[in-house]
This record gives structure tokens, C-alpha cells and sequence, in this order.
């Protein structure tokens, strides 16, 4: 077995050892700046996230009622101990915020891990089966993204009920469609391919030709999907909240934060600022990091 | 073209069969009874109960009341709001055009700005405005809009009191609604003044409603153009000695905007989603706020049809894309 002839080795730059994919796509991920930047911001997020007890300087929802709407600390008025300010009913700011980092990287999380699951076995299904379950799987798909994505996650809360969880479903089955087509796109395109064709002579049944065989060479395009999906999932979440379907009161989701600040834009701004530039910090680190993904993973997808 | 047309009107029926049942099962998928959630907390004696049931044909096997359901639709009967006892059809159409002159005067924010920044763009590939735009872009089409409505407000209404902070038109004027187009109403009306103040309600609400279109567009003319820019018959444009002002604005720009024009279409989905932020933030009087409530309080006769009316809508917007797309481009016609 020749290793050399497994990977062509790139002629710019001559290494002994030939790259392995992984190393590949990570050599033109990192030429991005943006999308390092927003890996990096997205592991600080990460880690605030897992370290939130540790690092929140108060409960995210101890209400301290002799500090209402207290200013950050660079403003009038503003003290170390309350560093981006209190709330209405004097819940410290910080520390919702980096609270809420934890939620939005599970709704994120959960989101993405169950559309991306269930869109991988509809759309490896569709690709497989054809005749009328991929009519019907599609048709399926084709009147979901008929529904504006909000309106459907709406329409589905309304169903279940108001609430994180329900929430995060619903944000799930909007974002299935996406994952669905792609996931079919991509198997059907790699089904014809000899590979494929010989592992079925081989002997290869069904579900080992979709999962194992067929799977791991379409995860390229649906790697950058989730990535972008993370970001399409805050900000859908965040959106319900602050519709005031999603998260309940007092939890501190920075969608539900948002929720019935526009009371405020007169007297605290800061109130309204933070958690909004908390969303949109991290679903511009998200994009970015797709971005660069699917830049880096793009010449794969056309060799 | 024809059987192109006829094609694609015929994909579309399955959608529109499937957003019928939707819209149907929408109603009996919410936890309880119709009926006894309309009733709520007071409850409701259970002989009226089956009474009401029968009235209403909610007794019949589920295929009756679809059949049963269809027919209404097709009629135009979608059924008496709860709260006001208003047919629903009635309140969509009152308050439609007010949801259709914000996502209007949001394209073309979108494509007033997009459009030019685009090409621009483009043009002086890898320059600091090309930087400049496609970061401001990336921004436009990760932002949070109901929390970018919130700091416009605070800083043109409240810090700056350019602009007031909802509604359509400031209380004292009052114009009848002979097109629902504000902008065109109180035009027509002789109230002085009621022009510009239907002018200075809609301008934060459409920046805030055309921001992610406007960032989806201008991204969508600079790639489409630099592709288009590459093509040879832009070197023999340029080889003939036209101006560049030619070569980019007719040779370039008509063919770079065949993809432009799709994605302009595509957003109308989009915009309606994004109508339900604006117009709850900005207290604007539209559909999508008026969905909304039907859902706090629980109206679902008006969320049904809401939905099965907005859904058909954008269907028929995405076919009409579709259609126009083919006749643009002959090559996709097959």
C-alpha cells in the first residue's frame, strides 16, 4: 500500500508526509481570518459556557432590590459590583448573560444534533428508497419551507405550548428541511459513484451502504450546514423568546431578556444593548466559522 | 413555455393540498377541544358541548371534515374570529396592505442599496470597500432584527426624537383607507402633514425589516457579478471599446442579474418571518402581529386561516419567481 498515492501531496509545498484530510481542510481553514476569529470566539463561548457558576458574579436570578436598574460600571452611577448593570427588578446583567451562554450553546447544540439526525436519516432514506417514499419525504420538506421558517416555529409552539424545550423542537423541525435536501443531494450524487456500486457487490446491505459507505463522504456540505445551523438555532430561539414563546421568565435566555425591554430604551439602555449584541456576537462567529468551512472544504467537494 | 408554465403550476398542487392539511390539522393538533378552549376557564355544560359539536361537525369522521373543510375555503369562508366574531378573511384584508407596504418599502431599501453596493463591490474587488461591505454585510445577515429595531429606536426616536416609535400615523390625523397604502392615502387625503408622518413611521420599520434582504442582495450581486465579469463576452465588450460604465452597467449587470432576481423572490418567505419581529416591535398594524395575538389569545380560527392564507401566498410569490426565472434564463426551461 503506497501511501502517497492515497493523498496527492499539494506541489507548493513539499512535507514528507503526505496530508491527511482533516490537516487539509484545517491548512485552508486557518488562511481565514474571519473564521479564526470566530472559532476563537465560539470556544470562549464554550468555556464560558461550562465555567458559567465560576465565573458569574451573582445568581442570574437572585433579585437585588436595592439596585434597580443600576448602570454599568463605566457609566454615572455604575459600581464594580453590578460590571454591565441590573435589570428592572435588580438581576445583575453579567451574569445572565453568561448564563444564558450556556443556553444558547445547548439550544444550539440540541437543535443542530436533532435536525441533523433526523434530516440525515430522511434524506439518506429518500436518496435510497426512491418512487414514492422520496416523493412523499420531499413533498414533505417542499411544504415546510413554504411556511416562512418563523411563522411554521410559531405555529408549532402555539401547538405545543410556550417553553424552552417546545422551543428547541420547533426550531428543529424547521431547520429538518435544509439538512433533508442536502443529506439526499449529496447521497444521490455519491451514489452513483463505482465505490458505492462495489461495495454493494460486495455485499454490503442497506444500512451499511447509507451509514457507513455512502454517509462519510457526504459530510462535507452538511458539516457546514450544522455550523450555520448553530446560528440559524440562537437566533430563532432567541427570537421566539422574545416573542415570549420560548424561554419562560426568569430564565435568562438572551431572546427572553429582550422581551419586553422596549419599556426601558428610555431609561437603560443597557438593559436592551447587551443581550441583543450577545446574539448577534455569536451568530456572527458562527457564520464566519461556516463561511470558512465551507471555503476550505469547497475544493474537496469539487475534486 | 407553455408546458413550462403548466409543469410547474402542477408541482406546486401537492404543496398547496399539503398546507390545506396543515391547516386543518393545525386546530385539532392543540391540546383540548376546540370548542372547550373556546369556552376556557368558564367551561361549558356538556349536552351544549355535544350540541356545538354537532353544529359544528366536529362528531363527523376526520376525512368528513376535511372535505367539509375544503369546501368552506373554497367558498372563502375561513371562519369567524373568536375575539372580535369578525370573519377572518375580512380582518387578512384590512390588514394586509399594511403588511405589504412594509415588506414592499423593505425590497426596496434592499435592492436600492444592495444592488449598487454590490456591483460596486465587484468591480473593485479586494479593495477596502469590498472588505468594508462584505464584513457589514455578514453583520446585516447575522443580526438579531427585533433587537436591532429596539437600538434604532433608542437611538433615533428616543435619543434623537427624529423619528416616533410605532404605529403607522401620528394620532391626530385620520385617513380613510381607500388602497390601505398609507403612503398613497394619505396622499390622497387633504389632511397637510399626513403624508410625512406616514413617511416617518415607515422608515425605521423598513430599515429594520430590509436589513437581512439588504445584506442577502448586495452579497448576491457582488458574487453573481464577478462571475459574470469573467465571462468572454465582457473582454469583447471591453475589446470593442465600450465605456465601462457600458460594459458593466448593460453588458454585466443584465446578465449578473438573472440569480439577483431569484433571490430577491426567494426573500419574500423571509420578509414575512421577519415582518412578525417588526411589526410586534413597532406596534405596526399588520398580519403578522395580528397572528401573534391570535396566538396569545388563543384566536385559533384566525391562526388557521392566517396561516393557510400567508403559506399560499408565498407559495404562489416562489412559483411566480419560478416561472419568471424560466423565462429569464431559456436554459433551465426543460
Amino acid at each position: 500500500m503506497s501511501e502517497a498515492a492515497a493523498t496527492p501531496t499539494p506541489q507548493t509545498e513539499p512535507v514528507s508526509a503526505p496530508l491527511t484530510p482533516a490537516r487539509e481542510v484545517w491548512l485552508h481553514f486557518r488562511q481565514n481570518k474571519g473564521a479564526m476569529i470566530g472559532m476563537y470566539f465560539i470556544i470562549a463561548l464554550v468555556i464560558v459556557a461550562i465555567l458559567a457558576d465560576l465565573l458569574a458574579p451573582h445568581s442570574p436570578i437572585v433579585q437585588y432590590r436595592e439596585a434597580l436598574l443600576v448602570p454599568p460600571v463605566f457609566q454615572d452611577g455604575g459600581s464594580w459590583r453590578f460590571i454591565l448593570g441590573t435589570d428592572d427588578i435588580g438581576r445583575d446583567i453579567l451574569s445572565r448573560l453568561i448564563h444564558g451562554a450556556r443556553l444558547s450553546i445547548i439550544i444550539g447544540f440540541i437543535v443542530v444534533f436533532l435536525s441533523l439526525g433526523f434530516g440525515v436519516v430522511l434524506g439518506l432514506s429518500a436518496a435510497f428508497a426512491r418512487g414514492t417514499v422520496e416523493i412523499l419525504i420531499m413533498r414533505l420538506m417542499d411544504i415546510m419551507l413554504a411556511l416562512p421558517s418563523l411563522l411554521l416555529a410559531i405555529v408549532i409552539v402555539a401547538i405545543l405550548g410556550p417553553g424552552l424545550f417546545n422551543a428547541m423542537i420547533a426550531v428543529s423541525i424547521v431547520s429538518l428541511p435544509h439538512f433533508t435536501r442536502l443529506a439526499r443531494a449529496s447521497a444521490m450524487s455519491e451514489l452513483t459513484r463505482e465505490y458505492v456500486s462495489s461495495a454493494r457487490i460486495a455485499g454490503a446491505g442497506t444500512l451499511r451502504l447509507m451509514f457507513r459507505t455512502v454517509l462519510p463522504n457526504c459530510m462535507a456540505p452538511l458539516i457546514v450546514q450544522a455550523t450555520l445551523g448553530f446560528s440559524n438555532a440562537i437566533l430563532d430561539a432567541a427570537a421566539l423568546g422574545f416573542l415570549g414563546l420560548g424561554a419562560q421568565p426568569p430564565t435568562p435566555e438572551w431572546g427572553t431578556m429582550l422581551a419586553g425591554s422596549l419599556q426601558y430604551v428610555q431609561r437603560a439602555w443597557w438593559v436592551v444593548t447587551f443581550p441583543g449584541l450577545a446574539i448577534l456576537l455569536t451568530v456572527l462567529a458562527f457564520n464566519l466559522m461556516g463561511d470558512g468551512l465551507r471555503d476550505a472544504l469547497d475544493p474537496k467537494l469539487k475534486r | 413555455m407553455l408546458r413550462f408554465i403548466l409543469t410547474r403550476i402542477s408541482l406546486v398542487v401537492p404543496t398547496f393540498i399539503g398546507i390545506l392539511l396543515l391547516s386543518f390539522m393545525l386546530i385539532r393538533l392543540v391540546p383540548g377541544d376546540p370548542i372547550e378552549v373556546r369556552f376556557g376557564e368558564r367551561g361549558i355544560a356538556p349536552e351544549r358541548l355535544a350540541q356545538l359539536r354537532a353544529e359544528m361537525g366536529l362528531d363527523q369522521p376526520l376525512y368528513v371534515q376535511f372535505l367539509d373543510y375544503l369546501g368552506h375555503v373554497a367558498r372563502g369562508d375561513l371562519g369567524v374570529s373568536i375575539s372580535t366574531k369578525n370573519p377572518v378573511l375580512t380582518e387578512f384584508l384590512a390588514l394586509f396592505p399594511a403588511t405589504v407596504e412594509l415588506g414592499l418599502c423593505a425590497m426596496i431599501f434592499a435592492i436600492v442599496f444592495g444592488l449598487p453596493a454590490g456591483v460596486f463591490a465587484a468591480v473593485k474587488r479586494g479593495s477596502v470597500f469590498d472588505h468594508a461591505l462584505m464584513s457589514t454585510s455578514l453583520t446585516g445577515f447575522s443580526m438579531p432584527i427585533f433587537w436591532w429595531g429596539l437600538l434604532l429606536i433608542l437611538l433615533f426616536s428616543v435619543q434623537l426624537g427624529w423619528t416616533p416609535v410605532s404605529g403607522r400615523l401620528a394620532a391626530l390625523y385620520y385617513i380613510e383607507p381607500t388602497t390601505g397604502f398609507m403612503l398613497i392615502d394619505s396622499l390622497l387625503s387633504d389632511e397637510k402633514g399626513a403624508f410625512l408622518s406616514a413617511l416617518r413611521h415607515l422608515i425605521l420599520p423598513t430599515v429594520v425589516l430590509g436589513t437581512i434582504p439588504l445584506a442577502v442582495v448586495a452579497r448576491m450581486t457582488r458574487s453573481s457579478m464577478l462571475e459574470v465579469l469573467n465571462e468572454d463576452y465582457i473582454r469583447t465588450a471591453r475589446a470593442k471599446g465600450l465605456s465601462s460604465f457600458r460594459v458593466i452597467g448593460i453588458h454585466g449587470l443584465r446578465n449578473a442579474m438573472i440569480p439577483v432576481v431569484t433571490v430577491i423572490g426567494l426573500q419574500v418567505g423571509s420578509l414575512l418571518g421577519g415582518a412578525i419581529l417588526t411589526e410586534s416591535i413597532f406596534a405596526w398594524p399588520g398580519v403578522a402581529s395580528w397572528l401573534i395575538e391570535a396566538i396569545n389569545r388563543r384566536d385559533y380560527p384566525v391562526l388557521q386561516g392566517g396561516v393557510l392564507l400567508v403559506a399560499s401566498l408565498v407559495m404562489l410569490v416562489n412559483l411566480a419567481v419560478d416561472v419568471l426565472y424560466g423565462m429569464l434564463n431559456p436554459r433551465i426551461r426543460r
